[in-house]
């Protein structure tokens, strides 16, 4: 049975579930690495066990999907096919000088005993999180991103208050806010900086996606039933209070995507949910060496990188969501067991998936021309606005670095104000830092996609080059 | 009324004992850090270096480092992430969490 | 940086600068160093007065740039592992000190009130009061600024303009020719292809390095602390990888590691047998650091000349084209002594030292 290829899937959201199932089910020896302690990934993110919650998918969407997910993983691993590593914390992928792969992780939440893997063949299947612009006031405690209010809703059945105002732009801010209604929250405006309506007039994309005509009528009877007032083309311009959230100022947004003076309005609150789209994490596949579309790891229509070896599936190669990622999982693991086992992959195989696999692209790309951070953004971030939550760089001062040093990209801003250099690696102010800089965000370079113990460094891999 | 618990059914064991600063927050089996804290009304556990400002859960999902906390003399803990233990010792994180 | 220092002292002497960079400002290698303003590690000879004269600038400066550029007079500690390690380090001291350097031996009890971290069991070591540190790219920006010169930033020179007798009269750039009676390359680790451009021989090669920054700490490492053996590393002429710890904090609270040095070409590609290296002897100099965690690396490219001496000063073979490259690792250390004695031989003054060392037309053609 060793003597199988073996394949490492990094990720156990939907893109990597399917991956594992798909190579599994082909003769592949698969270790599924998680950093959670439970599989589904944010979109299927599960309650602790030790909370024993008996009606789970009362969070939750398409919990069918996630049954079969769920159900499959676990007759792989009954069987031996598949071992799910939990709890592991993968800060880099190396390529072996002798040929394939050793990935290193470290264990628990702690993140301080570390842990070596050889491996054939990668996928790299790690996911998104959510991108967040700045604006007066979005440091204060009880201001937290859209997904990760739901993360903690979803994980451990937690709420950082009674009343939230849910904000920003894009699909997520929908299931996020019904969501925590269905909580027992009072959610007393959902601020979207999109019109939604714009998008039925899109209706290539729109009819090719049934299901999701449906799905977004069936939050809007949702938003109804639990009295949340959808305010669309507004946007918060600032959060008030002094050691935590007490208020915000939201404001209507003209045709150009300014505020619209003499709108705004103030709504008390203890929690603001504030969400403006999502990035790929693709530190590990940067430092392998991937190559890079923007912020996406380039993708062959297998789900290959252009390093042999590595392949990647699901928000890392482009925001898509859940189906898409399932969609890419199932191709990555169908190439990778053919291309371990030395064939030439037919991708009729997985003609299904591709077909899928092209429509929902295509409607996300559609999506995402409609859910957009109103146009001048950055006119929101005030010259004392924290900028870089990290290291305190207010937006004044990253504008300094741009005005009067000649920066003009988002490295030498962060070589001459600190601005990404603190411990999130720019990957919270990334953007912002981006906009006002007046350039597009290209991903950095972060070597180690987690932090890690000098004392773990200095022996990681050292069997190997002996 | 409704709350997250009741919603999805949970039926978790017994609360147990954490303390913050001192003084004593009920825990939920399964809850991480950043959970009881926000169970128990608590939104920051830390300070800034430079400003002193306080901060908590951000991104909620381990990526932001907002919520650092030290955690039985441990610091820089994420509270998203770290599962609590009875009897743990909780202390609101100042600067870089290290003393000198 | 050293472009930057040319820039300003040019201007200062009275001169109207102009400063291209087809990158940002700082995206060379000054935006992959750790802002070295060093004297102990230099033997006696033409570096080290150019890094003694370039010091005393630093701390003239620092009045004028101090905090803006982080700016730490905080000195460097080498610490010998042994005590036959010691000896040799002393010896080199006492010469050191015969050429003008503040060399202080330090026995092993003194070293621990000097950094009390420092691993247990070690013979001694010597202070160099006179090392310190600046952020490089603050530091490349802020002189830039003050020089008034013209940044031209994200231009690339494509070619030299010659007049009639071969004399320089400007560079063509992709946007853009710019006219000038003088032009000087400070094009650092692409300082070969410049001086090409202009039909002359510069062999400046790249020396990779990468550096490994921590999470921030409290100050626990006082001084710019380094491994007896950096010195020999910095001297040599291996193109194999060598790597000494060189540990040092900074006013933003990071650690910073160093040093390794591979001739590679310019690869940048993320090597982990070679971070693993410099990890593993931070943490046997500083023990503390095996729970600290490192948040990045960064590499960078050393520009270095075959005798390991930087070209400054004006090119025989070419009118109107001066040099101020190939600095190696010390170029933020050395910048405002470069750029004080470019000023002066633009100006056609006597330069405080004597660029013969550092004549850019040293190297032999055939050795290309």
């Amino acid at each position: 049975m060793t003597d199988r290829p073996h394949l490492a899937v990094l990720g156990a959201g939907p893109a990597g579930l399917a991956a594992t199932a798909a190579a599994a089910s082909h003769g592949v020896r698969v270790t599924l690495l998680d950093a959670a302690t439970r599989a589904g990934g944010q979109f299927y993110r599960q309650p602790a066990a030790e909370l024993r919650a008996r009606r789970p998918q009362a969070l939750h969407h398409q919990w069918r999907t996630w049954e079969r997910l769920r159900d499959g993983l676990r007759a792989y691993v009954t069987v031996g096919a598949v071992r799910h590593l939990t709890d592991h914390h993968v800060w880099c992928v190396e390529r072996r000088p002798s040929g394939g792969l050793t990935v290193h992780a470290l264990l628990g939440p702690e993140q301080e005993d570390p842990v070596e893997m050889r491996a054939d063949a990668v996928v790299l299947a790690t996911g998104g999180y959510e991108k967040v612009l700045p604006f007066p006031g979005w440091t204060l405690p009880g201001v937290v991103t859209a997904g990760g209010a739901q993360a903690m809703l979803k994980g451990t059945l937690a709420l950082s208050g009674r009343t939230a105002v849910v904000a920003g732009t894009g699909p997520l801010l929908l299931p996020v806010a019904t969501g925590l209604a269905a909580a027992g929250v009072e959610v007393p405006a959902l601020v979207e900086s999109a019109d939604p309506k714009a998008f039925v007039h899109r209706t290539r994309a729109l009819a090719a996606q049934p299901g999701k005509v449906a799905e977004g009528a069936r939050y809007a009877a949702q938003l109804l039933r639990h009295r949340v007032r959808l305010l669309a083309r507004h946007t918060v311009v600032e959060a008030h209070g002094t050691d935590r959230v007490e208020a915000v100022t939201v404001a209507a947004l003209d045709a150009d995507g300014r505020v619209r003076p003499g709108t705004s309005r103030r709504i008390p609150c203890d929690t603001l949910a504030v969400g403006h789209g999502m990035l790929p994490h693709t530190d590990l596949a940067e430092t392998l060496g991937c190559r890079l579309d923007g912020t996406d790891v380039h993708v062959d229509d297998e789900q290959r990188t252009d390093v042999p070896g590595v392949w990647a599936a699901g928000e890392t190669t482009g925001i898509g969501g859940a189906a898409l990622s399932l969609a890419e999982g199932h191709i990555a693991g169908r190439s990778a067991a053919a291309r371990l086992h030395g064939t030439e992959p037919d991708p009729r195989a997985w003609a299904a998936a591709a077909k899928s696999r092209t429509r929902l692209r295509e409607f996300f790309a559609a999506l995402g021309t409609v859910y957009a951070p109103p146009a001048h953004w950055t006119e929101q971030i005030t010259d004392d606005t924290v900028v870089c939550r990290c290291e305190e760089v207010t937006g004044g001062t990253v504008r300094e670095a741009v005005a009067e040093l000649g920066a003009g990209d988002v490295r030498t801003v962060k070589l001459l104000t600190r601005a990404g250099m603190g411990w999130c690696q720019g990957r919270v102010c990334g953007p912002a830092v981006a906009g006002l800089t007046g350039c597009g965000l290209t991903p950095s370079r972060r070597p180690f996609a987690r932090p890690v113990p000098l004392g773990v460094l200095a022996r990681a891999g050292e069997h190997e080059d002996q | 009324m409704s709350s997250p618990l009741h919603l999805a059914q949970a039926e978790p064991g017994p609360a147990f004992r954490v303390t913050l600063d001192g003084r004593e927050i009920e825990a939920l089996p399964g809850q991480t850090v950043a959970a009881a804290l926000w169970t128990a009304g608590v939104t920051s556990w830390r300070t800034t270096r430079d400003a002193g400002r306080p901060r908590g859960v951000f991104c909620g999902i381990g990526v932001c480092f907002d919520c650092l906390v030290t955690v039985n003399d441990r610091p820089n803990q994420r509270a998203c992430l770290l599962p609590l233990h009875p009897g743990d010792v909780i202390r609101t994180q100042e600067g870089t969490g290290h003393d000198d | 940086m050293v472009g930057a220092a040319c820039a300003l002292y040019a201007a200062r002497a009275g001169l109207d600068v102009t400063l291209v960079d087809r990158g940002p400002v700082a995206g060379g290698t000054t935006g992959a160093g750790e802002g070295n303003v060093l004297v102990s590690d230099k033997e006696p000879g033409p570096e080290l007065d150019l890094a003694l004269l370039s010091g005393r600038l630093w701390a003239e400066l620092a009045r004028e740039f101090g905090d803006a550029v982080e700016y730490d007079a905080k000195g460097g500690v080498v610490v010998a592992s042994s005590p036959g390690g010691l000896t040799a380090l002393e010896r080199f001291a006492t010469e050191q000190r015969a050429a003008g350097v503040v060399a202080e031996p330090v026995a092993g009890d003194v070293l621990y009130d000097l950094e009390p971290h420092l691993a247990p069991g070690l013979p001694g070591g010597v202070h160099y009061p006179q090392d310190r540190q600046v952020m490089p790219a603050l530091a490349a920006a802020h002189l830039a600024r003050a020089s008034g010169a013209r940044l031209l930033t994200g231009h690339t020179v494509t070619g030299v303009l010659r007049g009639p007798g071969g004399a320089v009269r400007g560079v063509r750039t992709d946007r853009g020719d710019l006219h000038a009676p003088a032009v000087v390359n400070a094009a650092g680790t692409w300082g070969g292809d410049l001086a090409a451009l202009a039909g002359v021989h510069l062999p400046v090669l790249p020396r990779r390095g990468f550096v490994l920054v921590t999470e921030p700490l409290p100050r626990r490492v006082h001084h710019k602390v380094y491994a007896a053996d950096y010195v020999a590393d910095v001297a040599s002429d291996s193109a194999a990888l060598q790597t000494s710890p060189v540990v040092e904090g900074t006013a933003a609270g990071p650690i910073l590691i160093g040093a390794s040095r591979e001739r590679v070409g310019f690869d940048r590609s993320f090597s982990l047998p070679v971070v693993r290296a410099l990890a593993a002897g931070a943490t046997l100099l500083f023990p503390f650091l095996s729970d600290v965690r490192a948040m990045r690396s960064y590499v960078g490219f050393r520009p270095y000349l075959p005798d390991h001496l930087p070209a400054i000063g004006p090119d025989s073979r070419v009118p109107g084209l001066y040099h101020a490259c190939g600095h190696e690792g010390a170029g933020i250390g050395l910048a405002p002594g470069t750029g004080h004695l470019i000023a002066q031989a633009l100006t056609d003054k006597t330069p405080e030292l004597d660029l013969t060392p550092f004549r850019p037309d040293r190297f032999p053609e055939e050795a290309a």
